[in-house]
């Protein structure tokens, strides 16, 4: 194998890393309902008012943001001129709330749209520049308002209207991640938080790049239907790509699916002949309680797995709860105008793996 | 999309999805709906017959009734209580006039932000404009075809 290489290619769409890609700090900030939810000790800044201090709801949601990012640059003991380049991204309609939010602090950015899977596409762009040596450190953001999406894709706020069960509720939340080549440094300067524990830290070692999976639904309010299929797909080609089987993971989470879309993954891939059941869980199930919160079938939007991960998985994996973990952010591809065509909605799904690194690892 | 799943394996999926998604349950939403709707047309009631009992005739009293209602559904809109009350009453709130003023307030408090013309000016009847559009229309229909009736002398 040529040394040079930063990743080897494997299967049709996945690669794992040859040179080390690390999460060198994570940030997570969230609104008032999610802060009530049952990570809500775990996030760094719970909002308590949805505006942010700000005037729009898209303005909310821009600070939102930039919170999240300032606060992750903070606890890598970075600033904005360490940053090579941002990869960010949101549900708003060109998404402005990502770019007027990165905008004020001077980094080189790159805005995406992958619906809710944005950070997964996110992470995996971060970490194949990373890998390449494209960057020192590398942003990855994403971010979602409950109100901001409600007024992009659906009603006004005050309009009085009964939600289906299959009804997601978006999380206002925002994730921020910085990636690294070079380990997170836990002393120096003081005050510092990385992510990094007594047990070690936590490397980004592959990825599977979804495609998108159209079984023909329009139903816009029963998005885990639209995107287990392609979480499916995601996950099955990561299996048969890394030559792994769900034992080779100790916890799959899955983004936005609910619990509708939970319940028709694990059909799909127990007919692909995968049972992952006791392994799996969904970031939108986790956020909310949904017995008290009434979300319904649970979370969804580009913040609900971009905090999930900032606040749960990725601390846990530093500690070393789990060794292995597959991430799998899901999107559904739909915009107002498409819904009232009559298009369908295609959903995708970006697996990126995470690992635990030891202590004792880090010194060889 | 143009998906690549053949037509036959959507419709098996679609039909998959629809057995396990889980759904309102269909009587108590229509009981709620009863419930809601009917307690509005008693206060609709109330106001009639109260107009009416300060010496105002029945179109009189009816239009104080509409407005009245209006104003009530504009001033729980404001305060972000319709939306919980359409919630429970499902189409028991949103038939009645007072679903009618919560669809056209909602967006003018939404889109405040976009300005007088573009936001509020534009976008004030995105939910209430079919309504308007669809009701003149047909009413219009029913004006003809009472017209004709007319002169084929088939009422009077």
């Amino acid at each position: 194998m040529n040394p040079q290489t930063p990743a080897r290619l494997t299967g049709s769409a996945s690669m794992s890393f040859q040179n080390p890609v690390y999460v060198v700090s994570c940030a997570s900030v969230v609104g008032k309902k999610e802060g009530e939810g049952p990570l809500g000790s775990k996030f760094d800044l719970v909002c308590e008012e949805p505006m942010f201090g700000e005037a729009t709801w898209e303005a909310a949601e821009s600070t939102m943001q930039k919170e999240a990012a300032t606060l992750a640059l903070g606890k890598a003991g970075l600033t904005p001129g360490n940053i090579r380049m941002t990869f960010a991204g949101d549900l708003l309609a060109q998404t402005t709330a990502s770019s007027f939010g990165i905008a004020g602090m001077g980094i080189p950015f790159y805005g995406l749209f992958g619906a809710c899977s944005t950070i997964g596409e996110s992470l995996s762009l971060g970490a194949m520049s990373v890998a390449a040596g494209y960057g020192e450190h590398i942003l990855c953001a994403t971010s979602s308002h409950f109100a901001s999406a409600e007024k992009e894709f659906r009603f006004p706020l005050a309009y009085g209207n009964q939600r289906p069960l299959s009804a997601t509720w978006t999380v206002t939340g925002s994730g921020a991640c910085i990636l690294s080549g070079t380990l997170p440094v836990p002393e120096i300067p003081k005050k510092t938080d990385p992510l990094i524990s007594e047990e070690g830290c936590v490397q980004i070692t592959g990825l599977t790049t979804g495609k998108l999976i159209d079984f023909g639904l329009k139903d816009s309010l029963n998005m885990g239907g639209c995107m287990a299929p392609s979480a499916c797909d995601t996950i099955y080609r990561n299996f048969c790509d890394f030559g792994r089987t769900p034992d080779d993971y100790d916890a799959i989470f899955t983004g936005d699916l609910g619990a509708v879309g939970k319940r028709i993954l694990l059909d799909l891939l127990n007919e692909k002949g995968y049972d992952i059941e006791s392994i799996y869980q969904d970031c939108g199930l986790l956020i909310f309680d949904g017995e008290t919160q009434d979300t319904h079938s649970g979370g969804s939007g580009c913040g609900c797995s971009a905090s999930v991960l900032a606040a749960y998985i990725l601390p846990e994996l530093a500690k070393g709860t789990w060794k292995r973990v597959l991430f799998v952010p899901t999107g559904a591809l739909l915009s107002k105008t498409s819904f009232n065509e009559g298009d369908s909605i295609p959903g995708i799904a970006h697996a990126v793996v995470l690992e635990h690194v030891s202590k004792k690892d880090q010194k060889q | 999309m143009n998906s690549s799943i053949p037509k036959e394996k959507q419709k098996q999926y679609a039909d998959y999805v629809k057995q396990i998604t889980p759904t309102h349950s269909l009587p108590t939403n229509m009981a709620k709906a009863f419930l809601t709707g009917g307690v509005i047309c008693v206060v609709g009631q109330i106001i009639t017959n109260f107009a009416k009992s300060r010496g105002l005739d029945q179109d009189m009293a009816g239009t104080w009734c509409s407005v009245t209602l209006v104003f009530i559904s504009v001033i729980l809109t404001g305060f972000n209580i319709y939306p919980k009350i359409g919630k429970f009453g499902g189409a028991g709130s949103l038939v009645p006039i007072t679903g009618f003023a919560n669809s056209v307030a909602a967006p003018a408090i939404e889109y405040k932000t976009e300005g007088q013309v573009f936001g509020i000016g534009c976008k004030i009847f995105t939910i209430a404009g079919p309504v308007i559009l669809y009701g003149i229309m047909s009413s219009w229909i029913a004006g003809v075809i009472y017209y004709i009736l007319k002169i084929m002398e088939v009422i009077s």
